[in-house]
């Protein structure tokens, strides 16, 4: 189908927190690509919620900088909270 | 012997020989709609349709008794003994025909259940009530695609307007009252067509409104789908339907 845009899904899970990528598909416009995915989507119960971006408003970073991007964090221990001490009664952190 | 149940049994199939045929169409569409999405789409509601059948059809057997089963019911009647409209029997001519079938039935096929679900008969009450939902859905998705091939290009326009032309003289029979229905509304189990009818030309109206699409004027076909009288479309449709079972009588998978 000419012009025919793609869109990506994301969604979220019963019991999630987050949406999450699912895949893609095409439809002409916001409404028919909500449908599209529920239709595509949704058909074992993947989840209770739905969100559609049309493919070119997401901005991704580019593999090939993956060294200046992602490395000088590797070796930088000071940014992880390990070296706190927690009393025993916080459990949840 | 004339079973007590025969109006009943007679109401089951004229609701559930609509979804199976219109089911049986949608079906006939796997692997070859217009694009991944649509083929999905339209799919998903002939199996919502089938789940539809099968509740009303287990039903008919068990009240019919003997050998009687849901597949028997569904597959191995003759021509004459099938309730549904010819509306759902019209072919896939092309993607227009299908929305237009398709929509044509959900604006009839939601207010239906939604009165069903007021049934005296608890088994009808409860398959009206799991089906609104899905059929919210259909009435949903055809509306849709009815105003964006109206409303869309030349071409989508006229073929929509075509295929309007065509199906919507088949309308009329879905409020044609017969016997069955009569006894059945009388008995508060069944329907009441004239509220339906209602309900069914306004959504039309705004529907079309949307879609930028002329409502036919052209008279009523009168046909007798519900008391059993087809066109030779269902006789295509049945070769296909019925062979499994005709040739490999209690097949299972």
């Amino acid at each position: 189908m000419k012009g025919n845009p793609i869109w990506e899904v994301f969604i979220r899970s019963k019991n999630g927190l987050e949406h999450r990528h699912v895949g893609s598909l095409h439809a002409e416009d916001a409404k028919m690509a909500m449908e599209n995915a529920r239709d595509v989507y949704t058909r074992r119960q993947e989840g209770v919620s739905i969100w559609v971006v049309e493919s070119k408003h997401i901005t991704a970073s580019n593999p090939s900088e993956n060294g200046e991007m992602f490395d000088p964090a590797k070796d930088k221990a000071y940014r992880h909270p390990t070296f706190y001490d927690l009393p025993d009664e916080l459990e949840h952190i | 012997m004339e079973n007590k149940n025969k109006d009943l049994i007679d109401y089951l199939l004229i609701l559930g020989d609509n979804s199976l045929i219109l089911g049986h169409r949608l079906s006939e569409l796997c692997g070859h709609g217009p694009s991944l999405e649509t083929d999905i789409a339209l799919t998903n509601i002939s199996l919502d349709l089938f789940g539809q059948v099968r509740s009303y059809f287990q039903y008919a057997a068990e009240l019919t008794g003997g050998e009687a089963s849901e597949d028997t019911v569904a597959m191995k009647r003759v021509d004459r003994e099938y309730r549904h409209t010819w509306l759902v029997e019209q072919s896939n001519k092309d993607f227009a025909y299908v929305i237009g079938r398709q929509f044509l039935f959900d604006a009839f096929h939601l207010p239906l259940l939604e009165q069903l679900v007021n049934s005296k008969d608890e088994m009808i009450a409860a398959v009206a009530a799991k089906s609104i939902k899905e059929s919210r859905y259909h009435l949903r998705f055809s509306s849709s695609w009815m105003e964006r091939l109206g409303d869309g290009t030349q071409e989508s326009h006229q073929r929509m307007q075509t295929a309007i032309n065509d199906l919507y003289p088949f309308t009329y029979e879905l409020f044609e009252e017969t016997e069955t229905e009569k006894l059945m509304f009388e008995a508060g189990i069944g329907a009441d067509l004239k509220a339906i009818e209602a309900t069914y030309r306004q959504t039309v109206k705004e529907v079309f409104a949307k879609a930028n699409l002329e409502i036919p004027t052209a008279p009523a076909r009168k046909t007798d789908g519900k008391k059993g009288i087809h066109s030779e479309q269902l006789g295509f449709i049945l070769a296909e339907l019925q062979f499994m079972q005709r040739a490999y009588p209690n097949m299972t998978w």
